[in-house]
């Protein structure tokens, strides 16, 4: 019961999660949970299961079995994605996913929150100057003021990144989940996401799925170590490195590959 | 020649046969008496001559009429017809050919003159051929129909319900009739009740042979549809792309068929020709795989990645085979198909099975076991499998992914080159050949799924089954809107086909 | 909107307008006011011909919405071209009363066909109105409930085509059947007039080129409407990348099945204004074959631009009315050719070539101008295929 107060705070929530792909357990009866404005980084070595947790989340895999609660009582089981994004879950993918051929204005135009997404609202909608406003301003952010009317597909592949990053903010989602934001990234430009997803985490729960490890040292609060489809290790960066499993998992591996 | 010495042979046959079931007491004086009152001018005697003629049933008087009957008036040809054609038929009964046979019997059964029961009778007791002797207790039974005697009638009905008689049923009806009448006598509503109860015996039956004639049609369609569809099936589940020109590819193969043909028509000896067959099938196969490889290296190898594109090139490609096909060969060629492939063979009352049909099917089985045996135990076919599963990490472990496409879609064009050599077996040759099913086979491929050949093969029997299972009732065009509305309904169940791959590289 | 698409608007606008004049005013005029053996004379045939082109350049503009800024291929459009022109053909039918050859209020196909009474489902289209009503609204209806099941399942890239091109084939048998009543495999044809017009009159035919040119314009203008509304930067979007529409809030279905009606109503009105000009609809022009040269007309004049769609409706049937004229055995190698051409090496099509010649002309800055049409990756991943 203790367990149920605990949940109460949590933005999502998941409870006995299993996902099951031809008889590979992606998720094996997993339970995890993310509180309003954390900032959680989920680590774990390959096949743990971290971008199937971001799928069964934004609806894209559907789990087996098990419970998908966001906020207090939203049960996302049976949602289609386009639904969860309307509730408040925004998602930036592993690879840079824009609009190619499309400005850079217009990416962020189209990902914008507006009260109705449906054909005839964008058919006749036209922007009002506070919209002009708030992609003027993201555009400041994310540093492509001067890009705004570039086709998108000619950006270096850093800011395609932060483009996505542009979008996902501008749908002012509750929930933000980030794959691997600053992969493929310079070292000032995974420094300068770092601070950017930790400015967000003020206003919204973020989920962050990392390899890179000084990075996440620099943005981690708690740490989530997946491993073949549950949860191994939870806690602060310190916790989760002294954490014998953890070592085994990482440094058994390490000897493997050593042979 | 043939046919003169043939009704010869069959002639002395039959006597032999006969010789003790006929006595030949009616010879000399009385019979050259008889031959001449047919020519009578006056009609009583000549039909008194014709029944005694037909009474005594004797086949070797058969040259004699023709000679009569070359020289006679209209009057006495129409008089003499029937009696020759009687007696022909009885002299076909001991034909060396099972079909003559047959057809004799049906024709003798249909002939209504009883006299022709003790024949069928003599030549169903020593009849070998089953189906044969079938036809000749069927035709014996319906002349019995016509005896005035009511439990011989009875009997007749009764073997007529046994043995399943299609043929029987509207004589059976009159009969019922007759026996409904307000002014049926005893032994005539007998005769009814029995027909009733065989009329009822062989519907049922006939619902049955129907049934299975219609599974048969479905599985032979399957299998026409399923050796269309494997080799799009394979190159779709490796490369993703729907080849268009698989239809015009099939063309190719059914062409090289018919070129074939005409070259063993013109370099060897006719007693070879049946052989033609056999030798096209690799003629064909690389015919169409050589297109293939060329349709790879010159169009689709530019367009890897974008399938939508791939699509409307290979339909020009088709538009341009098609056509270059109409000029070159003109419209109408055919494939005589060899003697050991037409015909077929009853297997049971009201089921027949065309040995093209069995071929294919056969056909059809074999292929499938063939790919399994290439993509499971060859090396290829391993690099194709991995390929298909995932084409980048196959390419870093150094599988020449680009070689693979085009052997595959080279091995895939052959596919359709001996589904084109087989499909010559059912149809002429012509230019517009590949379009006939191959919208099926799309769908086929469509709704089995990518990636898996067991897809393929439920999604062919499925398509085809249900073809042949809604057309008896629906017509064949609207069984087709309906099998259209079944597929989208199941792709709203299953929105990449049967088999669709799970996991992470499935989107 | 607000971005710097202003210029080529303007640019896109004079072009329109001065395209339009010569097409609404300059082409009747040179039919009705020079003398016929002039050099500046535009035949009646002529002038009637090219109306049927430009009825083709309506069904172009859909099937660019759909194919061209959405990436779906439609292989059906036939289809919904054949419902317009069979809805118009019905009530030409009808209006022909007494002239017909068997001299009944019956279409002459149905005494011979014996059908003892005009079926239900003709009635409503003795009704002017409700035929061009009909010729709308009937393919809209369709593609919405075909549609509907397609796109909320993800049907979608190589299974769209293929289930479209079914439904062609099995338009096409149906339309052949004489029990639906459609005329069979002959078709609708020998109308004598239409709302009380003859149509052997030449003048009869040169208001129905007026027709065809405004509704052309203005299918043009509702088209670039769409395209330039936020809708339509979510179609394109949907070619570019579905998923991240999706998580960008927006529901690819509605939009797809939106775009999939729009461009069924664009055809339909295209059958309906062909079926007078021509005088003549068979189940030919709806099946498998000319659905596919739909879309060999969008990919020679250029995907994704309207402008470029008309174009290539427009110099594809031209060519090809040329062409067989001379060497009707040739006409299917160019065809065929066409196509292969086409999608290899000129993916942007006519008006891709002419904005190439343009640019090379100013040398001015820039080589960024980017092809129309990417060398489109499906969303799929690279592992799979």
């Amino acid at each position: 019961m203790a367990e149920q107060g605990s949940f109460q705070n949590s933005i999502i929530y998941l409870d006995g999660v299993t996902v099951d792909y031809d008889g590979f357990k992606a998720l094996n009866h997993l339970t995890f949970m993310v509180d309003y404005k954390e900032l959680r980084v989920v680590i774990g070595p390959n096949g743990a299961g971290k971008t199937t947790l971001l799928d069964v989340i934004c609806g894209k895999t559907k789990p087996a079995s098990g419970r998908v609660v966001f906020g207090q009582d939203v049960d996302l089981k049976g949602k289609r994605e386009d639904e969860i994004v309307a509730l408040g879950i925004g998602r930036k993918f592993q690879a840079p996913s824009i609009y190619g051929f499309l400005t850079v204005w217009e990416n962020l135009d189209l990902s914008l929150k507006r009260s109705s997404k449906g054909v005839f609202a964008t058919l006749f909608g036209k922007s009002t100057a506070e919209e002009r406003a708030r992609i003027e301003e993201n555009l400041e952010t994310i540093g492509l003021k001067d890009y705004a009317h570039t086709r998108a597909g000619s950006l270096s592949h850093g800011q395609k990144q932060w483009l996505e990053i542009g979008m996902v903010i501008l749908q002012d989602p509750s929930l933000l989940l980030v794959d691997e934001p600053v992969a493929g990234m310079t070292d000032e430009e995974t420094e300068q996401t770092g601070q950017l997803l930790q400015s967000l985490a003020e206003k919204q729960a973020i989920i962050v799925i990392e390899h890179d490890m000084e990075f996440v040292r620099q943005i981690a609060r708690i740490v989530t170590v997946l491993h073949e489809g549950t949860v191994i290790c939870e806690g602060t960066v310190e916790k989760v490195q002294a954490d014998d499993r953890v070592r085994e998992i990482y440094l058994g591996r390490q000897k493997v590959a050593h042979v | 020649m043939m046919i003169v010495l043939g009704r010869t042979v069959a002639v002395l046959s039959f006597l032999l046969v006969m010789f003790s079931g006929q006595p030949q007491s009616i010879a000399g004086e009385g019979i050259e008496q008889t031959l001449g009152q047919i020519t009578s001018e006056d009609e009583s005697v000549r039909d008194a001559a014709v029944r005694s003629l037909i009474e005594q049933g004797d086949v070797s008087l058969v040259p004699r009429l023709e000679e009569i009957r070359a020289d006679a008036s209209r009057s006495i040809r129409q008089t003499i017809k029937p009696l020759i054609d009687l007696l022909k038929n009885r002299g076909k009964l001991a034909s060396p050919d099972s079909d003559v046979r047959r057809s004799a019997a049906t024709d003798l059964g249909t002939s209504g003159k009883p006299v022709a029961i003790q024949w069928l009778n003599a030549a169903a007791a020593n009849e070998q051929n089953k189906w044969v002797r079938y036809t000749m207790e069927e035709s014996a039974a319906l002349l019995k129909l016509t005896s005035d005697d009511p439990s011989i009638k009875i009997a007749a009905i009764e073997k007529l319900g046994e043995l399943r008689s299609e043929n029987g049923v509207p004589a059976m009806k009159v009969l019922v009739e007759a026996g409904a009448g307000a002014e049926a006598t005893e032994s005539q509503k007998r005769v009814a009740t029995a027909a009733v109860a065989s009329i009822k015996d062989i519907v049922t039956w006939g619902a049955w042979s129907n049934a299975i004639e219609t599974v048969f049609r479905g599985i032979s369609l399957s299998s026409i549809l399923l050796i269309m569809s494997l080799g799009l099936a394979i190159v779709f589940g490796l490369m993703g792309v729907i080849n268009m020109a698989h239809g015009e590819l099939m063309m190719v193969g059914a062409y090289a068929t018919f070129m074939t043909q005409e070259a063993f028509k013109a370099f060897l000896p006719s007693t070879m020709f049946d052989s033609y067959f056999l030798t096209a099938l690799p003629v064909a196969f690389l015919a169409a795989a050589g297109f293939g490889l060329l349709l790879e290296a010159t169009v689709i190898r530019f367009l890897y990645g974008r399938p939508l594109e791939t699509m409307l090139a290979t339909w020009g490609v088709s538009l341009v085979l098609m056509q270059a096909a109409r000029v070159y060969f003109g419209d109408l060629t055919s494939v005589v198909a060899p003697a050991w492939l037409s015909g077929g063979q009853q297997v049971l009352v009201g089921v027949y099975l065309p040995y093209n049909r069995i071929f294919i099917i056969g056909l059809s089985i074999v292929c499938v076991l063939g790919i399994y045996y290439a993509l499971f135990k060859s090396n290829l076919g391993l690099r194709v499998r991995a390929v298909t599963q995932n084409r980048n990490m196959s390419a870093c472990l150094g599988i020449p992914t680009r070689k693979v496409d085009s052997y595959t879609f080279a091995f895939g064009s052959g596919l359709a080159g001996i589904a084109g050599w087989a499909l010559t077996l059912i149809g002429n040759v012509d230019p517009g050949l590949g379009q006939n099913y191959i919208v099926d086979s799309f769908m086929v491929v469509v709704t089995g799924g990518v990636g898996k050949l067991a897809g393929t093969i439920v999604a062919s029997l499925g398509i085809g089954g249900l073809n042949k299972l809604i057309e008896p009732g629906f017509g064949a065009v609207y069984g087709k809107v309906l099998i259209l509305v079944m597929v989208i309904l199941f792709l709203q169940w299953k929105p990449s086909g049967l088999f669709a791959m799970k996991g992470r590289n499935a989107d | 909107m607000s971005d710097g698409a202003t210029d080529t608007k303007r640019a896109g606008g004079t072009a329109f307008w001065v395209v339009g004049a010569i097409l609404l005013l300059v082409m009747p005029l040179l039919n009705v006011l020079p003398p016929e053996d002039s050099w500046f004379h535009l035949s009646d045939f002529s002038l009637n011909r090219f109306g049927k082109f430009l009825a083709f350049g309506i069904l172009a503009l859909g099937l660019d919405l759909i194919w061209g800024y959405t990436g779906i291929l439609s292989l059906g459009q036939g289809v919904f071209f054949g419902l317009g022109a069979y809805c118009m053909s019905m009530h030409m039918m009808l209006t022909i009363g007494k002239e017909s050859v068997y001299g009944s209020e019956m279409p002459d196909f149905m005494v011979w066909n014996q059908v003892k009474e005009l079926p239900l489902f003709w009635k409503p289209f003795y009704s002017f109105p409700m035929a061009v009503i009909g010729a709308i609204l009937v393919p809209m209806l369709f593609a919405l409930i075909f549609g509907f099941f397609a796109f909320r399942s993800r049907i979608k890239g190589v299974y769209f085509a293929i289930i479209t091109q079914a439904l062609a084939l099995v338009a096409w048998l149906v339309f052949n059947r004489n029990d639906t009543n459609l005329g069979g495999t002959n078709g609708l044809t020998d109308f004598k007039q239409i709302i009380g017009y003859r149509l052997s009159e030449p003048g009869t035919q040169r208001v129905l080129y007026v027709i065809t040119v405004l509704c052309l314009g203005a299918s043009y203008l509702f088209c670039q409407w769409i395209i330039r509304s936020r809708a339509g930067r979510v179609l394109v979007a949907v070619r570019d990348s579905e998923k991240r529409v999706v998580f960008s809030g927006y529901t690819p279905a509605n939009y797809k099945l939106f775009v999939f009606v729009v461009a069924a109503a664009l055809a339909g009105l295209a059958g309906m204004l062909y079926a007078p000009q021509v005088g003549i609809i068979t189940p030919a022009q709806i099946g498998v074959l000319p659905s596919l040269e739909m879309v060999i007309w969008v990919a020679v004049g250029g995907r994704a631009s309207l402008a470029g769609a008309v174009l290539g409706a427009v110099s594809v049937n031209y060519g090809r009315s040329v062409l067989t004229n001379y060497f009707p055995e040739l006409w299917p190698f160019i065809l065929g050719g066409l196509f292969v051409l086409v999608v290899l090496l000129f993916p942007d099509g006519l008006i891709g070539m002419m904005r190439k010649g343009k640019g090379l002309l100013r040398q001015k800055k820039s080589g960024e101008e980017k092809p129309i049409v990417p060398n489109q990756k499906l969303a799929v991943p690279e592992g799979k295929r």
